[in-house]
């Protein structure tokens, strides 16, 4: 097996597991890669992200009230509209803060997947940050709690219209979608309509209360006899989760799935299924261990091959995320990293659909790989922007639509960022740039771009413009 | 004219490509088969609008005592509609429109919708532009999908034949093998593409391996050529719009399209979109000014189109992802709705002038919730225009078959 360095085992580490590693942390750390494995998944000062207060969650129905009223006061209406619009925006830039800040990032990085996963989106900010805490809880935790806790959600109930879902009227779009998107894949074949549709009876009576708690109404639920998955029993929400956990094809679909986040986005190669069903048979005997699943591939042989490193593609968030936490850059302006989020496809909070975003190569066009190649002459060099991410129609999302100002006004660390090079005399300066911001080796042409973008300036403007020059590479668009 | 792609090269700005990475479309130069477009010469222009339209404001049922009934303030008043035969009639902000209905370029089709229909922007948004089921998830847009299949032909993959006039490409325009390209205009994208490395990055030849990075390398090569082939040709043709577009983003992005076309970069779709439709609130004046300023632009690029002798060869086909409820709301506005008018412009229309609305008024009588139910599948409308303008092959596009309708 070829072998990659020492350095690149930690930064493909901190890359697949986290937003990347600054240079100071890839100077300093001596620990081998089992002992980093075993602390980024014990770390445990979790805390939740709040940018509204939990009683606020009633906010929506006099919104609802204000609207239908006899005489509505519009103007009233649409500061509340831009209110909650508003909370949940700082919702989205307090957690893009807290990926960056790179502490407890394994969890962040998951929460991310897991906001892919259980994907959802509504407009009541207290709900919103309701569903984010729960699923950043149990990121690293047990698959079955997670799972129970959000299908829970009052977020994901009124998303997936379980709150209409009653004895005599079932609607199956929750039911559905537990199956096909959050256990057992659509393609997977081991559901039927007939189970689809007693399931949904199962869920009637589950839906929240005015102060954003779950609450089961035992007057709306059907209480007969379902058949799910040729058992028959008076199942109830509860008992059709256990069943869903039961079925070893949940361990295999979600251990596929995050073997796609973390290793490989091509994933059906017979040596990636192969590698998948043992991870999944694992995870199934250990009653759906998280923590157990992501130390199996964060320490496994092939995870460090260099047909694994430097071949996935970042999604907006890790590549923005990715250029924060690498130089200690910090945006003056919340609105520009709203505006970045939604010009390349991916705004947090607000995914497509609720098979979460479909990643990979659907990341890039024409222009979101122009766009990429653009940031770091954005943000490094406040060049103007000229782009403008197109209105989405929604009323109640207009506000993310907004580019702020014509520049992007950031604060870099650049002392501490130059401070790791200072050992690096001037002719190895690009290269160990390279070696730090590029995840593959360094092409002939590549190289001969970069050294033409720094040539014959002073030494902290000569690392400025390299790291601008790398950072814009179709190669450090994949970690 | 048949140019040898050495000549083709040098006066096009792309003489250092790499061999490796001329796009195929460049190849079919060697061949000499550009001179003749294989695919033939019909152009789809799709305009969506965003957010919601209103259609039963747009297309008027003036005979029906429920529309006013349902809506006391926001009905448009018999005398003012625009009326297209004793039933429906457009609304007076369409007036330009109208103008071309008359002359026989117009064809109104009610009843879109789909089964199942969801009231959520995103998500419905997601099924018209994926024609996908409502219960269904697909990464491509039925556009990228004929991007896809114009792939096997001569000439081969190319960016280009499927133009959206933006900043950022829709998913309606991403295929499996090839995307769309978004161009606000011909110059700003050329410029973009001309800036810092990026030039010196696309000519480096990657090797064409399955890898991510060979996959970025072969997108931006593919951009960067076709950036300048359309940049190329609009720059050296002569193109003229006669019509007065309005000095608002659609009229300018409907001139764009009218000045690609004109400049023949064999461009066989065109996407535009404008948006602001969500009118839950005082819907009447908001709505209006933007069917005026859709109708003046619709209205300014058929007379181009006209006077450029290409009128029988282009089709503007508008949509939205939803209608509204019938029932206004309490705030002069309306809420998010179902089935929908499409409309359809274009010379190539089939039927005399009493068949210009395709399918009779909707049904206020027999509602779903409140709702209009669909009596046409948007599918169907996708599957004649595939086969019978775009001549290739609906099924293999939309994964199954829907019945034809005659429009063309």
């Amino acid at each position: 097996m070829e072998n990659i360095s020492k350095s690149q085992r930690l930064q493909h580490l901190y890359w697949r597991a986290g937003f990347g590693a600054t240079p100071e942390q890839l100077l300093k750390e001596v620990r081998p890669v089992k002992t980093l494995v075993k602390e980024m998944l014990t770390q445990s000062d979790f805390q939740p992200l709040v940018v509204v207060d939990v009683d606020q969650f009633e906010n929506n129905k006099t919104l609802k009230k204000l609207a239908t009223n006899d005489k509505p006061d519009r103007d009233a209406i649409k500061m509340r509209i831009k209110e909650n619009a508003g909370l949940i925006r700082d919702l989205n830039v307090l957690w893009i803060e807290q990926m960056a800040s790179g502490t407890d990032i394994l969890r962040e990085k998951m929460a991310l997947f897991w906001h892919g996963h259980f994907a959802c989106r509504v407009l009541n900010p207290a709900a919103v940050q309701r569903y984010l805490n729960t699923i950043r809880t149990h990121a690293l935790g047990n698959f079955a709690d997670l799972l129970m806790a959000v299908s829970k959600e009052p977020a994901m109930l009124q998303f997936l219209n379980n709150q209409q879902n009653r004895k005599g009227a079932p609607n199956e779009n929750f039911a559905r979608e537990a199956m096909e998107l959050f256990a057992l894949g659509r393609a997977s074949g081991s559901y039927t309509e007939a189970d689809i549709k007693d399931a949904a009876r199962a869920f009637t009576g589950w839906g929240y209360n005015l102060r954003g708690e779950f609450t089961f109404r035992q007057n709306q639920h059907d209480d007969g006899l379902k058949t799910i998955f040729g058992q028959t029993g008076q199942f109830k929400g509860e008992d059709v989760i256990r069943l869903l956990l039961e079925k070893k094809q949940t361990a295999r679909f979600v251990t596929g799935k995050i073997y796609q986040f973390l290793v490989s986005d091509q994933a059906d190669s017979r040596e990636s299924q192969t590698r998948i069903k043992g991870l999944a048979e694992k995870f199934y005997k250990s009653d759906y261990d998280i923590a157990g699943l992501l130390e199996d591939i964060l320490t496994a042989d092939w995870f460090y091959q260099p047909s694994v490193t430097g071949n996935r593609i970042k999604s907006p968030v890790e590549l923005l995320v990715g250029m924060q936490h690498s130089l200690g850059l910090v945006f003056q302006q919340k609105q520009s990293l709203i505006f970045i989020q939604r010009t390349l496809g991916q705004v947090l909070l607000y995914p497509p659909n609720v098979a979460g975003w479909p990643g990979g190569r659907n990341w890039i066009d024409s222009s979101s790989l122009l766009f990429r190649m653009k940031l770091p002459d954005l943000l490094l060099r406040s060049r103007p922007v000229t782009m403008q991410p197109k209105q989405d129609g929604d009323v109640n999302t207009q506000l993310l639509a907004r580019r702020g100002g014509d520049l992007m006004q950031v604060k870099i660390d650049w002392d501490a960022f130059e401070k790791s090079f200072s050992e690096v005399g001037p002719d190895e300066l690009a290269d160990a740039l390279a070696a730090y911001l590029i995840q593959q080796p360094l092409g002939k042409t590549q190289r001969a771009v970069i050294l033409q973008t720094s040539a014959d300036s002073a030494r902290d403007e000569r690392i400025r413009n390299l790291t601008a020059a790398l950072m814009a590479l179709p190669e450090y668009q994949l970690c | 004219m048949i140019m040898k792609r050495q000549e083709f090269l040098k006066q096009s700005a792309l003489t250092t490509a790499g061999t490796m990475m001329i796009p195929s479309f460049l190849k079919a130069y060697e061949l000499g088969q550009m001179n003749v477009d294989p695919t033939g010469s019909k152009i789809l222009v799709v305009v969506q609008l965003s957010g919601g339209n209103d259609g039963l404001n747009t297309v008027v049922p003036f005979r029906n005592d429920i529309y006013y009934r349902e809506r006391p303030t926001l009905a448009i008043a018999r005398e003012k509609v625009l009326a297209l035969n004793d039933e429906i009639g457009f609304n007076p902000a369409l007036e330009p429109l109208k103008a071309l209905y008359d002359d026989g370029l117009v064809k109104v089709i009610n009843n879109v919708g789909y089964p199942n229909p969801d009231r959520s922007h995103f998500r419905s948004m997601d099924i018209w532009q994926t024609a996908s089921s409502s219960d269904q998830y697909l990464n491509t847009g039925w556009l990228g999908r004929y991007l896809d299949a114009t792939c096997s032909g001569p000439g081969g993959c190319a960016q280009h034949r499927a133009i959206e006039v933006d900043d950022t490409l829709s998913l309606s325009m991403k295929g499996n093998m090839v995307n769309g390209l978004a161009l606000l205009n011909p110059q700003k994208l050329y410029n973009q593409t001309r800036d810092g490395m990026i030039k010196a990055l696309a000519d480096h030849s990657y090797p064409e391996t399955h890898s991510n990075a060979g996959y970025l390398y072969k997108t931006l090569a593919e951009t960067v050529s076709s950036a300048a082939y359309v940049y190329d040709k609009s720059a050296k043709s002569v193109h003229r719009t006669i019509g007065v577009y309005p000095t608002h983003e659609l009229g300018r992005r409907l001139k764009t399209v009218s000045e690609l076309i004109q400049s023949d970069t064999r461009t066989r779709v065109y996407y535009v979109s404008i948006s602001g439709f969500d009118t839950h609130i005082n819907q009447m004046g908001q709505q209006e000014r933007l069917l005026r300023q859709y109708a003046e632009a619709v209205k300014a690029f058929m007379d181009d189109m006209k006077s450029a002798n290409r009128q029988n060869d282009v089709l503007v086909m508008t949509f939205s992802e939803f209608g509204r409820r019938v029932k206004q709301n309490a705030s002069n506005g309306t809420d998010h709705g179902t089935a929908n008018n499409v409309i359809l412009v274009g010379g190539g229309l089939s039927g005399t002038r009493s068949d210009r609305v395709y399918d009779q008024a909707p049904d206020l009588q027999n509602l779903d919730m409140g709702d209009l139910k669909f009596t046409i599948d948007f599918r169907s409308i996708y599957a004649t225009l595939l086969e019978d303008w775009l001549a290739t092959d609906d099924v293999a596009i939309l994964g199954k078959k829907f019945p034809k309708l005659s429009l063309l």
